[in-house]
């Protein structure tokens, strides 16, 4: 299935969307065809937004955004969310904020159909009166724990280095929470390096049962600037690039026009 | 204000070649330390060189036991992965590692820390209408609440050691003695924050951060001025022991790379 066709057929405008992959394998084709595709209100999760969501929301793509860790990372900032929240441009973005281990807790949750995650954590800080947590006592000791809502996206879309011809999945290194957030999502995409007749097994791979995602796509090159190990390597020197030119919002237009809205999908 | 300390061969180091020479000090004997990119990756991988090669670097992006040659520019750039131990998914790192308290020493950053070590990365002025809106909290709350302890590194200006925080994104030792016991916490909070100009450490009493060290060529009302409180000086203000040439050229060698 092309990328493009896979995207229009899972995402439609208002969805609540997990494009995940924490630094690692992150799906910048399939964040590119949302892009393209025009879709709007979308309420997107992840847990890190990177370039991608700057992107995104930068493009006027989103009406909301759950995430832990708005920055570009080892650079500094994300202009384009920077200026979202702080000036409303291109559109103002509803903020659910979390930390990495309350989302990562509420992912594991979706993943495992419990309606939230019980955790240490959150207490003390003024997270607690800005996003969604409760306070629950453990009932077999009595101490004091944290509950975080369960994650469930419409849909998830991650990127993965192989499928095989049945549409099984197999990624290496850093594995994020791409397996929970498939896990958790009512449908989910998943683009892939290249398609194989048959795995080679690697030590620590994830392999992932076709028959619980929707759709896989090829997208050679899908994660760049970021990488999927063992194929391509992470593009540091656009994420300090990407730094410099998205401050200003005539530049970031016409980038994303020329390099992302101008260009045909790559994967055909 | 510049710090120039001169090594026994005469080479100079600079404050901000200090501040990453006393961080990799402190992990002389740790087991384990807990990194974010920037300033606390180039210290953690120079205490290896130098001080502890069998310091094991744990990432937030799952790469346990990580050893690279290169300083990373992210937390989860190939190199990590492909020289780790263990790579593990967020909710295990999260779940199994750090909650349970089995990761010695963190290192985090922030752009505000008030006099208690509470830190602020969330935003700058008021939440729902930001002046700055920061990348936020990351991993660095569970992280401050459960690793062994915690050092934070930052730059010593007015800006960021303020009266006040704007947002509390993650607890250090909250309201003063006890606060961490009461909130549940596992480790034992900020030991020390490192900055360009010396080192600050809460006093024992009453867990409000004291001057400690100071860099040689420093002098305390130049401190005092950066600081956004009347910052007090322990009763045995140290002189950082300036960097050695193996330190300096160890730095200079893996910043070079």
């Amino acid at each position: 299935m092309a990328v493009g066709d896979a995207v229009e057929s899972l995402v439609s405008d208002g969805d609540s969307v997990a494009l995940e992959g924490f630094t690692h394998l992150i799906p910048f084709e399939a964040g590119h065809e949302i892009i393209r595709q025009g879709r709007r209100e979308l309420e997107l999760i992840r847990m890190t937004p990177d370039l991608l969501y700057d992107q995104m929301i930068g493009m006027g793509v989103a009406r909301r955004l759950v995430f832990s860790y708005g920055g570009n990372p080892g650079v500094g900032g994300l202009h384009r969310f920077r200026d979202a929240v702080e000036n409303g441009w291109p559109r103002p973005v509803e903020l659910e904020e979390h930390s990495h281990a309350g989302m990562a807790n509420r992912y594991a949750a979706g993943a495992s159909d419990l309606p939230c995650a019980l955790m240490r954590g959150y207490v003390g800080t003024d997270l607690v009166s800005h996003t969604t947590v409760a306070s629950v006592t453990c009932p077999f000791t009595g101490e004091k724990l944290t509950a975080v809502p369960a994650l469930r996206p419409d849909v998830a879309i991650v990127h993965a280095q192989e499928a095989d011809r049945d549409g099984n999945v197999q990624l290496w290194g850093i594995p994020g929470v791409q397996k929970e957030a498939i896990l958790a999502a009512q449908r989910s995409l998943v683009t892939v390096e290249r398609i194989v007749d048959e795995f080679e097994p690697r030590p620590g791979a994830i392999a992932i049962p076709g028959w619980v995602i929707t759709a896989v796509a090829e997208a050679p090159g899908g994660s760049r600037p970021s990488y999927s190990l063992g194929i391509t390597d992470r593009d540091n020197d656009f994420y300090k690039f990407w730094d410099r030119m998205s401050r200003d919002r005539d530049q970031f237009t016409a980038w994303m026009n020329e390099n992302v809205l101008d260009q045909e999908e790559a994967a055909g | 204000m510049t710090v120039e300390a001169a090594t026994a061969d005469g080479l100079q180091a600079s404050a901000g070649e200090l501040q990453t020479i006393v961080a990799a000090r402190r992990l002389r004997s740790t087991r384990t330390v807990f990194i974010g990119v920037g300033r606390p990756s180039t210290a953690a991988l120079l205490a290896r060189m130098v001080h502890n090669p069998g310091l094991v670097l744990v990432y937030e992006s799952g790469t346990i036991g990580a050893k690279p040659f290169h300083i990373p520019l992210s937390i989860g750039d190939g190199e990590l992965a492909q020289t780790a131990d263990s790579i593990v998914s967020v909710p295990e790192m999260f779940n199994y590692w750090i909650g349970p308290g089995r990761i010695d020493v963190a290192f985090l950053g922030a752009a505000q820390i008030d006099p208690h070590a509470n830190l602020n990365s969330t935003v700058i002025g008021d939440y729902d209408h930001p002046k700055t809106r920061l990348p936020g909290a990351g991993g660095a709350p569970e992280i401050a609440a459960s690793c062994g302890e915690v050092i934070v590194i930052a730059p010593h200006t007015k800006r960021t050691f303020v009266e006040k925080l704007d947002f509390c994104t993650t607890v250090g030792h909250g309201d003063g003695p006890g606060a961490r016991e009461r909130l549940g916490f596992r480790g034992k909070g900020p030991t020390a924050v490192i900055t360009d100009l010396g080192v600050l450490e809460p006093d024992p009493e009453t867990k409000v951060l004291v001057l400690a060290q100071i860099y040689p060529g420093v002098d305390v009302d130049g401190v005092r001025e950066q600081t956004g409180w009347d910052l007090e000086v322990a009763s045995e203000l140290q002189t950082t022991e300036p960097a050695t040439a193996e330190e300096l050229s160890a730095l200079r060698e893996l910043l070079d790379r």
